[in-house]
C-alpha cells in the first residue's frame, strides 16, 4: 500500500478470523469505498457477520489487516472508528422503551453526545437523519410501540446520525415486508449517492441486483468472488453459493428452486 | 424534570431535618436548629449533631449508594431487575464484614471493615460481570445472585454457628439485619472516601450507560468501550455497594424500587436515571429509618428488615410486570 495516501475507506487485507479451533473467516481480502453500495452474499453459516466484525475490529484477527484510511482498526480508539463508520448489527435488541428521538441520538455517542442534552452539531445531524428517514413524526413516540418497519427505519436514522463517511449493515431488511425493504434500500442508497460508501449484508439476490454495484460472494469463509454484478452474478454462481437453479439475463434475476 | 429534580432535592433536605426533628425525644424546631447551628443546650446538640444528624446522613449515603448501583447495574445489564442485593452483590459484602469480625480483624483498624466489606463486594460484581459475558439472559444472572447469596448466608451461618462469643454473635447478626443505629460521623467517615470514589466512577461513565441500551453490540458500534465500560461498572458498584454495607450491613431492594420509579421520568435512559436514583433511594431510606424509630415497638425493627418487606413485595410486582418476550 502507498504510505503517502493510503486508500481511502475500510481495506481488510488476508483477514482470518477464529472462535476456539474453528476458523470463520479465511484470507479474505477486500475494499469498502466511498460512494460505491455493496451487497455481501452468501448462503447462511458462510461467515459474513464474522467477517464484517473481524473487519472493523469488534473481534480480534487471528491474522491479517484492516483498516480505515490507512489505519489499522485494531489500534483505533473505539470512539475515532466509530467517527468513520457506522456498524448496524444483525441483533438489534433495545433495552429500554427509550423514544425515538433518544436512540438516534445514540449515533452521535462517539462525538461526545449525551441524551437529553444535544447541542449544535449533535443536534442537527440527529434532525437530518430524523428527516431522512421520515421519523420526524414518531421523534418523540416511545420505540416500544413502534411496528416492525418503523423500528428498521429508527436504527438506519441511528447509523445515519453518526454522519460516518462509511456504513456496514448486517442483515437490514431482514423481517422486513417488500415495501419496507424497499424503503431501507433506498435510504442505504441515498447514503451512498450523498457521498458514502455503505456494505449491506442481503439474502435476497434480487433486491441486490437492483441496488448494488459491487457484490462480494462468501462460502465457507472465503471470499469467493468480488466484482459488478454483471461479472459476477451467474446462474452457476447462484448454484455454487446456494445450491439454487436460478436464471440470470441480463438485469433480471429468479430462482426457481433448490438444485 | 428540571422542577421535577428540584422537588427531589429539596425532599431530602427536609427528610434530613425531619430526621433531626423526630424521635424519642420531641423538640421544636429552633431547638433543632439552634443545635445544627452550634448553639442551644449542649444536651440538644448532642441529640442532634451527633445522634440524630449522622444517623440520617448514614441512611441518605447507603441509599443513595445503592440507589446509583442499582441504576448502573440495571443499565449495564439492561434488566430492571438487577441490583445489588438481588445479584448476590450486598450479601458477598456482607459476607466479607462477617468475616472480618469473626476473625476479628475488625478490632485491627477502622479501615478493615469498609475493606472487607468492599473486596466481598466487588467479588461479587466481578463474578457476576464475568457471567454477564458469556450469557444474554439476566435470568441466569440472577439464578448467579441466588447462588452467591445462599453461597454468602451459608458462610455466615457457619461463622454464626461457631462465633465465639455472644458479642460477636449480636455484631454479625446486626450487620446481616441491615441498620443504621448508632452510627458516627467517625463511621461515617471511615466509609465515605470509597463511597465518593465509587460514586464518582459510575457517574463519570454514565454516558456508556445509555449507548448499551442498543445492546452491547450496537454499543461497540458507536464508538463505546465495552471493557471499560463494563469494569467502570463493576468497580463503581462494588465499591458504592461495600461502603454502604460497611456502614449499614444488608439493606435490600431499595436500588430496584428508586430507578423503577424514575425511569419513565427520564425517558428511560439509564445514563439520566443514575442520580435521581441515588437522590430517591437515599430519601426512601431516611423516610424508612424516621419509621422505624418513630414506630412503638418494644426493641427497635432493623431497617434492612423493613426495607426489605417493603422492597420484597415491589420487586415481585415489577417481576410480573415484565413481558415475557424479554428473556
Amino acid at each position: 500500500m502507498d504510505r503517502q495516501r493510503p486508500a481511502r475507506g475500510l481495506h481488510a487485507r488476508d483477514l482470518t478470523v477464529t472462535a476456539g479451533e474453528a476458523t470463520l473467516v479465511r484470507d479474505a481480502t477486500f475494499r469498502l469505498q466511498p460512494g460505491e453500495l455493496t451487497a455481501l452474499l452468501g448462503p447462511n453459516g458462510a461467515g459474513k457477520t464474522s467477517l464484517l466484525r473481524g473487519a472493523i475490529g469488534l473481534t480480534p484477527r487471528a491474522s491479517g489487516w484492516a483498516g480505515i484510511d490507512g489505519e489499522d482498526i485494531a489500534r483505533m480508539p473505539p470512539r475515532r472508528r466509530a467517527r468513520q463508520l457506522a456498524y448496524l448489527p444483525q441483533n438489534r435488541p433495545l433495552a429500554w422503551p427509550s423514544p425515538v428521538r433518544d436512540v438516534v441520538a445514540l449515533g452521535r455517542f462517539a462525538h461526545g453526545a449525551a441524551l437529553g442534552r444535544l447541542r449544535g452539531a449533535d443536534r442537527r445531524a440527529v434532525e437530518r437523519a430524523l428527516a431522512a428517514c421520515d421519523l420526524e413524526r414518531l421523534a418523540e413516540r416511545s420505540t416500544a410501540t413502534l411496528s416492525g418497519g418503523e423500528l428498521a427505519r429508527v436504527h438506519c436514522a441511528r447509523a445515519f446520525a453518526a454522519e460516518a463517511p462509511l456504513l456496514i449493515a448486517d442483515e437490514p431488511v431482514a423481517e422486513l415486508d417488500p415495501y419496507h425493504q424497499f424503503t431501507v434500500m433506498n435510504l442505504i442508497r441515498d447514503f451512498v449517492n450523498r457521498g458514502g460508501g455503505a456494505l449491506a449484508v442481503l439474502h435476497d439476490v434480487v433486491l441486490a441486483r437492483r441496488y448494488a454495484d459491487r457484490f462480494i460472494w462468501m462460502k465457507d469463509g472465503r471470499i469467493v468472488a468480488d466484482g459488478t454484478p454483471a461479472e459476477t452474478l451467474s446462474a452457476a454462481r447462484l448454484g455454487e453459493i446456494y445450491g439454487v437453479r436460478g436464471r440470470v439475463e441480463g438485469e433480471r434475476v429468479e430462482i426457481e428452486g433448490p438444485l | 424534570m428540571r422542577a421535577d429534580f428540584a422537588a427531589l432535592v429539596l425532599a431530602c433536605l427536609a427528610a434530613l431535618f425531619a430526621a433531626c426533628l423526630l424521635g424519642s425525644t420531641p423538640m421544636e424546631i429552633e431547638r433543632v436548629l439552634g443545635a445544627l447551628l452550634g448553639r442551644g443546650d449542649p444536651g440538644d446538640q448532642l441529640v442532634v449533631v451527633h445522634i440524630r444528624l449522622p444517623r440520617a446522613i448514614t441512611a441518605f449515603a447507603v441509599g443513595a449508594a445503592l440507589g446509583a448501583s442499582g441504576a448502573a447495574l440495571q443499565g449495564l445489564l439492561r434488566n430492571p431487575l438487577a441490583e445489588p442485593g438481588v445479584l448476590g452483590v450486598s450479601a458477598m459484602a456482607s459476607l466479607g464484614a462477617t468475616g472480618a469480625l469473626y476473625y476479628g480483624l475488625a478490632a485491627l483498624s477502622a479501615w478493615v471493615m469498609p475493606a472487607a466489606a468492599i473486596v466481598g463486594a466487588i467479588t461479587g460484581t466481578a463474578l457476576i460481570a464475568f457471567a454477564a459475558l458469556r450469557t444474554a439472559s439476566v435470568v441466569t444472572l440472577i439464578l448467579i445472585g441466588v447462588g452467591l447469596s445462599s453461597f454468602a448466608g451459608a458462610a455466615m451461618n457457619l461463622m454464626m454457628n461457631l462465633a465465639p462469643n455472644p458479642f460477636s454473635l449480636a455484631d454479625m447478626i446486626n450487620w446481616m439485619l441491615g441498620s443504621v443505629a448508632n452510627r458516627s460521623f467517625l463511621d461515617l467517615g471511615f466509609s465515605a472516601p470509597f463511597l465518593a470514589v465509587g460514586l464518582g466512577v459510575l457517574f463519570a461513565t454514565r454516558r456508556g450507560l445509555s449507548a448499551l441500551t442498543l445492546g452491547e453490540e450496537a454499543a461497540s458500534g458507536v464508538g463505546l468501550n465495552l471493557r471499560r465500560q463494563r469494569l467502570s461498572i463493576v468497580l463503581g458498584a462494588g465499591l458504592a455497594t461495600g461502603g454502604a454495607v460497611a456502614l449499614a450491613g444488608v439493606i435490600g431492594f431499595v436500588g430496584i424500587v428508586a430507578p423503577h420509579i424514575i425511569r419513565p421520568m427520564v425517558n428511560h435512559d439509564p445514563a439520566r436515571s443514575l442520580l435521581p436514583s441515588a437522590l430517591l433511594a437515599g430519601l426512601i431510606l431516611v423516610l424508612a429509618d424516621i419509621g422505624v424509630r418513630l414506630m412503638p415497638t418494644v426493641t427497635e425493627l432493623k431497617l434492612g428488615v423493613v426495607a426489605a418487606l417493603i422492597g420484597a413485595p415491589a420487586f415481585v410486582w415489577i417481576a410480573m410486570q415484565r413481558r415475557s418476550v424479554h428473556d
